[in-house]
C-alpha cells in the first residue's frame, strides 16, 4: 500500500516536471506563422531564408516553408481539398491565374501599399498581376529575370576576330562565318525531364516579340492568334534559319539537341577547340558554366549580348519572367509577409546574393554583385518593350504542347505545318475553362 | 537416402551431393552464370557509387569508368554537402515515424484479413477478394483530391493534429495502409491458402481457438511471406515522396528524408550530383531492413501446397 | 547534422513503435473475445467480419470511394455537368495515333516486356540462386535497386543512357560500351524511336529497361520465398527417381509455385499498366513514349480536365479485367483442389 502510494506520487511529480519543462521551453508567446509554398530548393532555398530572416527576427512570425518541383500537382490538390498554403510563389503565373479565375486567391489591392507599388514598379509589372483585367491585383512579382541573353566566350570571339552582332542580319552573317570556318555556331540543349523543349520555346517567343511586336505577341499567348498564322509561322521558320537546315548550325545536330540537358548545353563553348560559339539562355546558366568548369570567370571567360532586334519597329523588345506571389488565406501574418516581399529592402537581399533581379526601382544598381548581373539589370530597366514569358502565361496544357512542338520541330523542321495544326487544335480547347 | 539435416543456414550442399554436381557440370557453369549476371546487374549501381565521389565538372565531362584509372580525382564533397543539408536529422526521424507504423499497420491488418479470406467462409468473400485485386489498378493520383478533401472536412490536417498533441503523421499512416492493403492481402492470402488444411483440422480437434491458430500456426509458418511483405511495404513507404507531400506536406518539421534529399537540387537542377550521394544515403535503412530479415527466407518447416 | 532532434523526439518514436502494434493486437484479441461471447451458431457468421473489417474500412475510404468518384467524374465535364461517354470519345478519338492510343500502345509494350522479363528473370534467378552457397549475398545485390528511390533510379539511368555526339568521348555507360566494344555510333536511347525488329521503339524499350532493373528484386524475393516453401524431400524424391533438373523444374517446382507466380505476374501486369515515374521524369511522354498514367496526370494537373483524366483511369481499370478473370479461375482451381 505504502509502495503503491509512493509510486503514484513519484509518477505524478515526474509528470508535473515533464509538463513544466515542456511548457517552459515554449515560453515566448507565438506571434503566429505563415504557410508558404514555392519551388525554391537547394541554394535558392537558402537565399529565400536569408530574405525572410529580418522579417522573422523583427515580427517573431514563423515561416513554415515547403518547396517542391511538383508544385503544380501539390498546389492543385491542396486548393481543391480546401487546405491551401497562405502564400505561394510560382515561377509561372498560369496556375495562379487559374486560381484567380476560380476565386481561390485574394485580391491584394487593400493589402499591399498600392501607392508605393505604383511608384516603385514599372506599370507593366503591376498590370501583369491583374490577369482578370478587373483592376484587382492577384499576383505580385518579387524577383524577375531577363531572357534572350546570348552567351559567348569573349576569348573565342577575339581569337577569330568576331564582333558582337548588333543587328539580326549581323547575327545571321556571324553565324554563316562561323559555319564556313568549320564549326557549328550554336549550342542548344532541349532536354529537361518533364519540361523538355522549353529552351527552344524561349527562342521562338523571343523571335515572335522582336519580329511581330507586342500586339501579336499578346494575342498569341492569349489564344486569340493561331499558331498557323503567318506571323507565328514566320517566327518558327526564322528559328529554323538559326538552326540551319537539318539542324546543321547546332553542335551535334538534332540528336544532341534532344539528348542534352539544358544545363550542360553551353559547356562545349569552353572546350579547346570550342565546339560552338553562342548559347541562348537566361542568366541562371552561369552557375552551370562554373559548375562544369570551376576556373571560368564571368566577364573574361563568359559574357552575353542581348538577342539583336529583328525589326527596327520593335527595337529594344525583351522577354522577361519572374516569381509571382499569390495569397490564399488572408491572415494578419500573411498580409505582413506579402507587404514585406514588395519592399526594396527584402528584394535586395537576394539580389546581393546573386542570381535574381528586382523589379523594384528602389534597389540600387550597386547592389548587384558583378558586372554581368548589373548589365542584365540595366537592360531590364531600360527595355522599351518588356513582355512576360508567353509560355508561362498560356494554360498549362497549351504550354506543354508548345514544348513538345519544339522537340518535334527540332527533329524534323519539315513537319512544321502539321505541328502548327496540332497546336491550333489544342489551342481551340485549352482556353475554355 | 542419407542426407544431412537441412538446417536453415546451410543451403544447397545438403540437397545436392557433390557427385551430382560434377555429373552435371552444373557447378562451375552455375557459378559463372550467377556471378556474371549479378555483376552485370550491379554495373549501374557501381557507376552511381563512383559518380558520387566525383566533382560535378568531372561528372559532366567524362564517364565514371575513367575515374578508375589515374589520375584519381575522388572527393567527399558530395557526401559532406548532402550530410550538412539543413533538417536532415529531423527528416530522418520523420521518415522512421512515418515508415514504421505505415508498415506495421497494413501488414497486420492484411494478415487478419488474409486469414479470413483464406480460411473462413462468409458471404461475398470471393467477390470482395476479387475487387481488392482490382483495386491494385487504381492510380493513386486520382485519390488525392477526394481523400484530402474529406480529411480536411474531418479536421485531420497536420496542423490540427499537432495542436491536439497527436502525431501529424496519422493521415499518412492510414493512407499508406489503405494504398498498401490490396497487394498485402493479395500476397498473404496466397501464402495462407497454401497451408495444408489438415493442420487446421488437427488444431480444431485439439480445441485451439481462432487466435491460437492464427498466432501459433499460421503466422510462424508464413514467416517468409510476411518478411517479404514487411520489406516491400517498408521500402515503398521509406522511398515515397509524393504521398507524403500530399498528406502531410513538405514543411521542415514533418518532411521525410526523401523530401529533404530531393530538395538538395535547385529548381533548375543545379547541384544534381548531390542526388548521387543522397541515393546511397537513403538506401542504407531499407538495405539494413532487408538484410536483417534475410534469415527468415529459409526453407520453412512446412509451408507449401503439399497436396499438389 | 542535428542529432539533438533525434534524442528529444525519441520517446515519441518509442511510444509509436510500441503503441501501434499494441492497438492492433488489442483490436483482434478484443474482437475475438466479443465473438466468443456470442452463441456458438452466430460465431462463424460474425467472426470473419471482425477480421476483415479494419482492412475493408481503410480500403473503402482510400481507394473505393475515390474510384467511384472517378467513375462518376468520367461522365462529367469540367463543370460537373453530365455528358455521358463524351470524355471517353475524346480520349479514344483519332485511332491509331490520336487521343490516348499512343499511350495504349505503349502500355501494351510495357505489359508484354516488363511483365514477362521481370517474371522470367526473377524465376530464373530464384532457382539459380537457390543452388549457390552465397545465395544471401547475390540476392541482396540484385535486391539493391529496389531500395533506390524512383528519383535516384532516374538519375542512374540518365547517366547510363547519356549521349555525346559521335567522335566525342562518351559519358554514358551504354554508349561507351556500344562505341568501344561494338564500334557502333552512340545512340540517344531515350529519344530514339527506331523500331527494334521493326516493331518496338528503342526509347520505349529503354524506359522499360530502367523500370525492369528496379523491380526484378521484387519478383526475385517473392518467388524465392515460394521456392523455399517447397519441401526438400519432394525434390529429393524426384531426383532419386532419376528426373533431370529441367524436368523437375517443369513438373515439380513450377506447378507448386504457380499460385505465387500468378500473384507476382498479376501485380507486375498492374504495375505495367500504372507505369508513371520513369516515363514522367525521363520524357514526360514525348517522343511517343506516353503511357496512360502519365497522360492522366497531365490531364489532371495541367489541363484541369478532371473528366478526361477520369476517363483515362477508367480505361486503365477496364484493361485490368482480363487479369481479374484469370485470377478468379486460378483461385477457383486452388479451392477445388482443397
Amino acid at each position: 500500500m505504502h509502495q503503491l502510494w509512493l509510486k503514484r506520487s513519484l509518477l505524478l511529480s515526474l509528470a508535473a516536471i515533464v509538463t513544466a519543462v515542456a511548457c517552459g521551453t515554449s515560453s515566448t508567446p507565438s506571434a503566429g506563422s505563415v504557410n508558404v509554398m514555392a519551388t525554391w530548393t537547394g541554394a535558392e532555398q537558402a537565399s529565400f531564408m536569408a530574405v525572410m530572416k529580418p522579417f522573422t527576427d523583427q515580427t517573431g512570425i514563423t515561416i513554415n516553408y515547403e518547396a517542391s518541383r511538383d508544385q503544380d500537382a501539390l498546389l492543385t490538390t491542396r486548393v481543391a481539398a480546401g487546405n491551401p498554403p497562405d502564400l505561394a510563389a510560382a515561377p509561372s503565373p498560369s496556375l495562379l491565374t487559374t486560381f484567380a479565375k476560380s476565386g481561390k486567391v485574394k485580391a491584394l489591392n487593400t493589402i499591399v501599399d498600392m501607392t508605393a507599388l505604383q511608384a516603385q514598379y514599372s506599370p507593366g509589372w503591376i498590370t501583369l498581376g491583374e490577369p482578370l483585367a478587373d483592376g484587382k491585383l492577384y499576383q505580385v512579382y518579387s524577383w524577375v529575370s531577363l531572357k534572350g541573353l546570348i552567351w559567348y566566350d569573349p576569348k573565342n570571339f577575339q581569337a577569330k576576330g568576331y564582333n558582337v552582332p548588333n543587328s539580326w542580319d549581323a547575327l545571321l552573317n556571324l553565324q554563316q562565318t562561323i559555319k564556313s570556318s568549320g564549326t557549328t555556331p550554336w549550342c542548344i540543349g532541349l532536354e529537361s525531364g518533364a519540361a523538355s523543349g522549353w529552351p527552344g520555346s524561349d527562342w521562338v517567343k523571343e523571335i515572335v516579340l522582336s519580329q511581330s511586336g507586342p500586339t501579336v505577341y499578346d494575342a498569341w499567348w492569349q489564344g486569340k492568334q493561331k499558331w498557323s498564322s503567318p506571323e507565328i509561322k514566320l517566327a518558327w521558320t526564322t528559328w529554323g534559319q538559326i538552326l540551319g537546315s537539318n539542324d546543321s548550325n547546332v553542335y551535334g545536330g538534332a540528336k544532341n539537341m534532344s539528348a542534352t540537358n539544358f544545363g550542360d548545353a553551353g559547356t562545349p563553348m569552353f572546350q579547346n577547340p570550342p565546339k560552338c560559339y553562342m548559347h541562348n539562355q537566361a542568366s541562371f546558366i552561369t552557375s552551370f558554366f562554373q559548375s562544369a568548369n570551376a576556373s571560368l570567370q564571368p566577364g573574361t571567360d563568359f559574357n552575353f549580348f542581348g538577342l539583336p532586334d529583328i525589326t527596327s519597329q520593335y527595337a529594344g523588345a525583351h522577354v522577361v519572367a519572374g516569381d509571382a506571389w499569390s495569397m490564399f488565406n488572408d491572415t494578419p501574418q500573411a498580409e505582413k509577409m506579402m507587404k514585406y516581399l514588395t519592399t526594396a529592402d527584402a528584394q535586395a537581399i537576394w539580389v546581393k546574393r546573386g542570381g535574381k533581379i528586382s523589379p523594384n526601382s528602389q534597389v540600387p544598381l550597386a547592389d548587384y554583385p558583378d558586372a554581368l548581373s548589373k548589365s542584365t539589370a540595366q537592360i531590364l530597366v531600360a527595355t522599351k518593350i518588356a513582355k512576360y514569358d508567353a509560355g508561362d502565361q498560356m494554360p498549362s496544357d497549351m504550354r506543354n504542347a508548345y514544348w513538345s512542338a519544339v522537340l518535334q520541330f527540332a527533329q524534323n523542321q519539315n513537319n512544321l505545318n502539321s505541328i502548327l495544326a496540332n497546336l491550333d487544335a489544342i489551342q481551340a480547347k485549352a482556353y475554355t475553362s | 537416402m542419407t542426407i544431412a539435416v537441412a538446417s536453415p543456414t546451410s543451403s544447397t550442399t545438403a540437397r545436392f551431393s557433390p557427385r551430382w554436381l560434377s555429373d552435371r557440370l552444373g557447378g562451375f557453369v552455375l557459378h559463372v552464370v550467377v556471378i556474371g549476371l549479378t555483376v552485370a546487374w550491379m554495373v549501374p549501381t557501381i557507376g552511381l557509387l563512383i559518380t558520387s565521389f566525383r566533382l560535378p565538372a568531372d561528372i559532366s565531362n567524362s564517364g565514371w569508368w575513367t575515374a578508375l584509372s589515374p589520375p584519381f580525382k575522388f572527393t567527399f564533397d558530395n557526401y559532406s554537402q548532402m550530410l550538412s543539408a539543413s533538417n536532415l536529422g529531423q527528416s530522418l526521424f520523420n521518415s522512421f515515424m512515418i515508415s514504421i507504423p505505415a508498415t506495421v499497420i497494413p501488414v497486420a491488418l492484411a494478415a487478419f484479413a488474409a486469414y479470413a479470406f483464406a480460411w473462413m467462409k462468409f458471404p461475398g468473400r470471393d467477390w470482395i477478394f476479387l475487387a481488392l485485386v482490382g483495386l491494385l489498378a487504381v492510380p493513386l493520383q486520382l485519390t488525392f483530391i477526394p481523400v484530402t478533401t474529406e480529411l480536411v472536412k474531418l479536421g485531420l490536417t497536420p496542423e490540427k493534429l499537432t495542436a491536439a498533441g497527436l502525431p501529424p503523421f496519422i493521415p499518412l499512416w492510414l493512407a499508406h495502409a489503405g494504398y498498401g492493403l490490396p497487394f498485402s492481402i493479395y500476397l498473404l492470402s496466397n501464402f495462407f491458402r497454401a497451408l495444408p488444411s489438415d493442420l487446421f483440422e488437427s488444431a480444431e480437434i485439439d480445441g485451439a481457438g481462432t487466435l491460437t491458430v492464427f498466432f501459433r500456426i499460421v503466422l510462424p509458418l508464413s514467416v517468409p511471406a510476411i518478411a517479404s511483405l514487411v520489406i516491400f511495404q517498408f521500402l515503398w513507404v521509406w522511398n515515397d515522396l509524393l504521398v507524403a507531400l500530399i498528406y502531410v506536406g513538405g514543411v521542415a518539421s514533418v518532411a521525410p528524408v526523401t523530401v529533404t534529399l530531393v530538395n538538395l537540387v535547385g529548381s533548375y537542377g543545379q547541384n544534381y550530383q548531390l542526388l548521387t550521394a543522397a541515393a546511397f544515403f537513403s538506401m542504407i535503412v531499407p538495405l539494413v531492413v532487408f538484410l536483417s530479415l534475410q534469415r527468415y527466407f529459409v526453407r520453412g518447416i512446412l509451408a507449401g501446397s503439399v497436396k499438389g | 547534422m542535428d542529432f539533438n532532434v533525434l534524442l528529444t523526439d525519441l520517446p515519441t518514436l518509442v511510444v509509436v513503435i510500441i503503441g501501434v502494434p499494441l492497438v492492433l493486437a488489442a483490436y483482434i484479441v478484443g474482437g475475438e473475445y466479443l465473438v466468443r461471447r456470442l452463441p456458438d451458431k452466430a460465431r462463424p457468421a460474425v467472426r470473419p467480419w471482425i477480421w476483415v473489417a479494419p482492412a475493408l474500412v481503410l480500403v473503402a475510404g482510400f481507394l473505393v470511394a475515390p474510384a467511384i468518384a472517378t467513375l462518376i467524374q468520367s461522365t462529367e465535364d469540367r463543370h460537373g455537368v453530365f455528358i455521358g461517354f463524351q470524355n471517353f470519345a475524346t480520349q479514344l478519338a483519332g485511332f491509331p495515333t490520336g487521343g490516348a492510343w499512343i499511350a495504349i500502345r505503349n502500355n501494351l509494350f510495357w505489359l508484354i516486356f516488363y511483365t514477362l522479363f521481370v517474371l522470367a528473370f526473377g524465376l530464373l534467378l530464384a532457382v539459380l540462386f537457390d543452388r549457390v552457397p552465397y545465395e544471401k549475398v547475390v540476392k541482396s545485390l540484385i535486391f539493391m535497386p529496389m531500395a533506390i528511390s524512383s528519383v535516384a533510379l532516374v538519375v542512374i539511368w540518365k547517366f547510363m543512357y547519356a549521349y555525346q555526339p559521335p567522335g566525342q568521348p562518351q559519358t554514358g555507360t551504354l554508349n561507351f560500351i556500344f562505341n568501344t566494344v561494338f564500334h557502333q555510333d552512340p545512340r540517344t536511347w531515350i529519344q530514339d524511336e527506331t523500331p527494334l525488329l521493326g516493331l518496338f521503339p528503342l526509347n520505349d524499350m529503354a524506359l522499360i529497361g530502367t523500370a525492369v532493373w528496379g523491380i526484378v528484386g521484387f519478383s526475385l524475393v517473392i518467388l524465392s520465398a515460394a521456392l523455399k516453401g517447397i519441401p526438400g524431400d519432394l525434390l529429393e524424391a524426384a531426383r532419386v527417381d532419376g528426373a533431370g533438373e529441367i524436368t523437375i523444374f517443369r513438373r515439380v517446382i513450377f506447378p507448386l509455385m504457380m499460385p505465387t507466380v500468378v500473384v507476382v505476374g498479376t501485380t507486375l501486369v498492374i504495375f505495367a499498366l500504372k507505369a508513371f515515374d520513369v516515363v514522367y521524369a525521363m520524357t514526360n511522354g514525348n517522343y511517343h513514349t506516353d503511357v496512360l498514367a502519365n497522360r492522366m496526370y497531365q490531364l489532371l494537373y495541367n489541363s484541369n480536365d478532371f473528366g478526361g483524366a477520369s476517363a483515362v483511369a477508367v480505361i486503365l481499370l477496364l484493361t485490368v479485367i482480363p487479369v481479374l478473370i484469370f485470377n478468379l479461375r486460378q483461385f477457383r482451381a486452388v479451392e477445388a483442389r482443397r
